[in-house]
């Protein structure tokens, strides 16, 4: 079972965790990550972030990441919410949570999928900053992560 | 119909989010990116600049990443995407 979301508006990680947690009680390990919005970015004050996406693939490349680690791994459920559009400093932007039964399926699991969707999924976030928009350029050591799985 | 689409910095440097183009507009027999990106190049400026320079480009061919050398067929939608930046 998975749940994939795309959100326009923002979400609290703690309320969706807590569902995946009581989903199954046969999983004993909940593991999971948030990314949040920061207000900083290269030395300057972010105010504000747009995320853009591409409608259909988005969802269809996030639901295959998570099939390659339900193949990979024994899991029980796996939830992954995004943010699009405008996002403010302190907003969770990502939020990736698996469930197994032991820990150690759940901790690789988890880092798997946020590795893949940094580099898979089709988003672009653009900046609103003091001195303008620009754009955010996709990082070389997102990329040279993957050759860790 | 090809269904084309431009996300992020290309849609905005290209001042456009889609369009759709006639294969026979092309007119190759069996069309591939190389050669529709060769077409939307020879458009001029700012469509040469960004088709020109172009390593950091990411092409999808129905929703799925791409090759160069694949083959784009009438009805296909073709996405041209600058590296992804989400999570």
């Amino acid at each position: 079972m998975h749940n994939i979301q795309l959100l326009q508006e923002p979400f609290d990680p703690s309320t969706e965790i807590s569902n995946l947690s009581r989903a199954n009680a046969s999983m004993g390990a909940v593991v999971s990550f948030i990314g949040m919005m920061r207000d900083i970015n290269e030395g300057d004050e972010v105010e504000s972030m747009t995320l853009e996406h591409y409608p259909g693939m988005t969802e269809s490349a996030i639901n295959k990441i998570v099939e390659q680690a339900q193949q990979r791994w024994q899991l029980g459920n796996v939830t992954v919410i995004h943010r699009v559009g405008k996002v403010r400093p302190t907003d969770p932007i990502v939020l990736v949570a698996v469930t197994s039964m032991h820990r150690g399926e759940a901790f690789k699991a988890c880092e798997f999928i946020i590795d893949f969707l940094k580099t898979e999924a089709p988003f672009w976030k653009k900046e609103q900053t003091g001195r303008g928009e620009r754009w955010v350029e996709a990082r070389v050591s997102d990329r040279d992560k993957l050759s860790d799985w | 119909m090809i269904k084309i689409l431009y996300f992020a910095q290309f849609r905005e440097r290209l001042n456009c989010e889609s369009e759709e183009i006639h294969p026979d507009d092309l007119q190759q027999e069996s069309l591939t990116i190389e050669n529709l990106m060769a077409y939307l190049a020879g458009r001029g400026e700012p469509w040469s600049e960004v088709f020109n320079n172009n390593q950091r480009m990411l092409v999808a061919v129905n929703q799925e990443i791409s090759r160069t050398g694949t083959l784009i067929k009438d009805n296909d939608e073709v996405a041209f995407m600058p590296p992804v930046t989400g999570g």
